[in-house]
Parts: structure tokens; C-alpha cells; sequence
């Protein structure tokens, strides 16, 4: 059986993993190359790179680095911010990603998720979908979370599944930071209205709540987390040790 | 030297790292010669299976990977460069393949629980039916590996070397004298998967 997934997420500025990190044996601690090889050995089932630079220098530095850790990483590798085009999918595509994140790139020009599909396939669009509470209704939100884009949530990742999106991360802005679980009620919503695979982002505290995450949706494919991995709080293969024993199918290391 | 056979199907950039981290020497290529020089040949390939079909036969190296394999040189086909090893396939309508090992290819849908996600994506485990085969020197059953496919070869029971599970036993790897394939991707499919490639890198023509 297709096991739960666990992703931590490396935001990637200026060519260093921001959100500060602290690992024992990790010679450069900000070092992209050297986190994302420790990850993979030691039971990351993927990686996502985020690309938070905004300018041209540090997007140039982005795709370099993507391109040495890729050289070494060998679990899937989603790549992240800044993708507004199908040139960007190419880039990131060439520089040894195997699945690229959409988000504002989408919102600004929908039409993005099918091209890209077409050319590269289902498998490799991920839709990354910031969501939050408005007078009730789930909102999707642009720019990083900062900008309400007035469309319904579900709708919008509905549309973009029926264009060619393969997976969808629900990044939950309420939970997001708070550290109190992942959105159970936002999860279900998405996981109940679409086929592919999805992936919960956004208030992972601690081990429990990838536990209750997964065994209340067992529809959900995966759960994403940064910090928490980051600083140590959650060691990836005792979280993975404590899921097994929980009956939640996980993939051990020997 | 590994010829990789370069069909313009897919992305090549993990396949060759991971060759480079074993320490294989492998060379992405479409060159018939090279093709030919080569100890072993690896054929890769992602999308559509008559898309690819086509790329392959219309380059002219359909019929040389079938000569090269009939001469007794390791051939390993990857995800639809495995499919392509079979008979026929039947993604959308029914199209040739290579022929090199006895089968179809037909998709997941119908054939597993409604209930399971197409593509079947993701870590399963490999259920190894034959211990003996080359690919499995250096990996024990129930290793994970990475799949992302939504189409399966099947009638080919004779040639099947691990399945995993996903509602019903998948065609995971399947071997027939020099010719190897596997649905996953062992180039995404951690030290398991590396070990794959290097264990195919010893076996013998």
C-alpha cells in the first residue's frame, strides 16, 4: 500500500534556507545542499524548495543550488515560488526537480496549470493553495497569504485539478504558525472534493498532530511541515517510527 | 558505459545523477553508434506510451534496442521505458511496443478499488517474487520504492520478478533473460533505488 508522506518544506533566500536551522553533524546549518541531503537520509519521503527571492541575482542563485542539491538528493524534489510561466517550470525542470508548485503564477494566469500539464504531464503540476477564514468561507489568497483574491477556495482547487493540477497542498493561514494541528475542517473539505492526491500544510506543533491528521483523514496523502523539522522539535524518523505504530502505513528506513 | 537512450521523452537530470553517485560511467545519448559501443543500455521514459512509441521507432532506435537486446546486452527499462518492453499497450486505443518481453499494458482504472487514487503515486513496497533476479543483489523484500504511473503491464506473470500492492498485486519489476524493467523509479527511489542501478550495472551480457 502507497505509504503517508512527510515533507519538510526549505524556504530559500539569497541562496539559504531561512527559518533558522540546528542539527548536530550539520557543518553548515543554512547550507540548502547539506539540509536537504541530511533529510533524505533520514526519512524524508520528499523535499519542497521554496523559492522566497525576489530578485533576478537571487533567482539565478535559486537554480544553481537547486542544481547541486539535486545532484544529490535521490526522493522526489518539488520546486516552488516564483513560477509564473511554463519557461519557469522549464528551468527548475532542467535544474533536476521532478514536480513544480504553482500559486500566485496560477491565480494571475489559470490558463498556466493546463499548459504546463500538457507539456510535462499531471504528475508534475502541484497546486499550492494559501487558504484562509472570511466571514466564514474559505478564501484563496495570493502573494504569500497577504492578498484575499475574493475567489472560493474549493472551487478554485477543483478547477485547477480539472485543468491538470496532479496534487494539491492545502496551506492553512488560520493554523499556519500556531502550532495546534493541522486544519482537520479545511482538510476534509479539500480532500473530500478532489481525486488526486493531497498534502497538509500549515500548524504542525508536534507528532500527535501528524497522528490525528492522518488517522481522522485518511484520505490525506501527506503532511508538510518546516520549523518543527528545522529546529529539531520533530525528528522525521521517530515521527515516522510513532505514525507504524499508530497503524498509519509509513516507508521505514533498514 | 551506460547509453541512456535519449528519445526526448521525460527528464533525464536524476537518472544521471544518480548513475554519477554509484560512479557508472553513462552517456545520455541518441547516437546509434554509441548505442552500439555500449555495455548496457537504459531506457528511460515518462508521458505517453504512443507518443514515446513513436520518438523511439521514428529516431530509428526502436529497432536497434531490439537488435542490441537480442545480442545478449543488459537492457533496463524505466517507469514507460519499462511499458514500452511489452507487446502492446492499451493507453488510449492499442498500440505496438518493442516486443522484447510477453504482455500488455493496460490502465489501473477498473482494475484496482475505486476507492485508490490513479496515478498510483508515491513509496510502496516491493513484494519480491524472485529472489534470484540480478536487480535484487543488493535490496531485501518489502524495501520501498517510488512509483508514479497510471498504467500496468500485465499477462505476463512469466516475467514478473515483484509486484507491489495497491488494491491488487502491480507489475513492479519484471525480467526475461538480459531484457529488465521497472515500473518505479529507482533514481527517486533512495539507496534502495541505487542500488537497483548498481546491482543492473554488474549484471552480466
Amino acid at each position: 500500500m502507497i505509504t503517508k508522506r512527510i515533507i519538510p518544506c526549505l524556504d530559500v533566500k539569497d541562496g539559504r534556507v531561512v527559518k533558522g536551522v540546528n542539527f548536530k553533524g550539520l557543518g553548515d546549518v543554512a547550507s540548502p545542499v547539506e539540509l536537504a541531503k541530511y533529510y533524505s537520509e533520514n526519512g524524508a519521503d520528499e523535499l519542497v524548495f521554496y523559492d522566497i527571492t525576489a530578485s533576478a541575482e537571487g533567482r539565478k542563485l535559486f537554480t544553481d543550488i537547486l542544481c547541486e542539491t539535486a545532484k544529490s538528493v535521490f526522493i522526489p524534489l518539488t520546486v516552488g515560488g516564483g513560477i509564473n510561466t511554463v519557461a519557469d517550470f522549464d528551468r527548475v525542470l532542467k535544474c533536476g526537480a521532478d514536480k513544480v508548485s504553482v500559486n500566485s503564477g496560477a491565480i494571475r494566469n489559470p490558463a498556466l496549470v493546463y499548459e504546463a500539464a500538457k507539456l510535462y504531464g499531471d504528475q508534475c503540476v502541484v497546486l499550492f493553495a494559501d487558504i484562509k477564514r472570511v466571514d466564514g468561507v474559505f478564501r484563496v489568497f495570493a502573494k504569500g497569504g497577504r492578498e484575499n483574491t475574493g475567489m472560493e477556495a474549493i472551487e478554485w482547487i477543483k478547477r485547477c485539478v480539472d485543468s491538470g493540477a496532479g496534487e494539491v497542498v492545502v496551506n492553512s493561514i488560520d493554523t499556519d504558525g500556531v502550532k495546534k494541528g493541522f486544519d482537520l475542517e479545511m482538510l476534509e473539505k479539500v480532500s473530500d472534493a478532489v481525486s488526486v492526491p493531497v498534502i497538509a500544510s500549515g500548524g504542525a506543533g508536534c507528532t500527535e498532530d501528524f497522528i490525528t491528521l492522518f488517522n481522522t483523514l485518511p484520505k490525506v496523502d501527506a503532511g508538510l511541515a518546516a520549523s518543527i523539522f528545522h529546529f529539531g522539535e520533530v525528528k522525521i524518523n521517530d515521527l515516522k517510527a510513532q505514525m507504524a505504530k499508530n497503524n498509519i502505513p509509513v516507508r521505514l528506513e533498514r | 558505459m551506460i547509453a541512456v537512450i535519449d528519445y526526448g521523452v521525460g527528464n533525464l537530470f536524476s537518472l544521471k545523477s544518480s548513475l554519477a553517485a554509484i560512479g557508472a560511467k553513462a552517456l545520455v545519448t541518441s547516437d546509434p553508434e554509441l548505442i552500439k559501443s555500449a555495455d548496457r543500455i537504459i531506457l528511460p521514459g515518462v508521458g505517453a506510451f504512443e507518443d514515446a512509441a513513436e520518438k523511439l521507432s521514428s529516431a530509428g532506435l526502436a529497432k536497434l534496442v531490439i537488435s542490441e537486446a537480442k545480442k545478449g546486452k543488459p537492457i533496463l527499462g524505466i517507469c514507460l521505458g519499462m511499458q514500452l518492453l511489452f507487446e502492446k499497450s492499451y493507453e488510449y486505443g492499442e498500440h505496438k511496443g518493442l516486443g522484447l518481453i510477453k504482455g500488455a499494458v493496460r490502465p489501473l482504472e477498473g482494475a484496482i478499488p475505486e476507492s485508490l487514487k490513479i496515478p498510483h503515486m508515491g513509496w510502496n513496497a516491493l513484494k519480491i517474487k524472485d529472489k534470484a533476479c540480478p536487480l535484487f543483489k543488493y535490496i531485501n523484500d518489502g524495501d520501498f520504492v517510488y512509483f508514479v504511473h497510471s498504467y500496468y503491464a500485465t499477462e505476463c506473470d512469466e516475467a514478473v520478478t515483484a509486484t507491489a500492492d495497491y488494491g491488487v498485486p502491480v507489475t513492479a519489476a519484471v525480467a526475461s533473460g538480459n531484457v529488465f524493467g521497472c515500473q518505479f523509479h529507482p533514481e527517486k527511489s533512495g539507496e534502495t533505488g541505487l542500488n537497483i542501478l548498481r546491482a543492473f550495472c554488474e549484471t552480466e551480457g
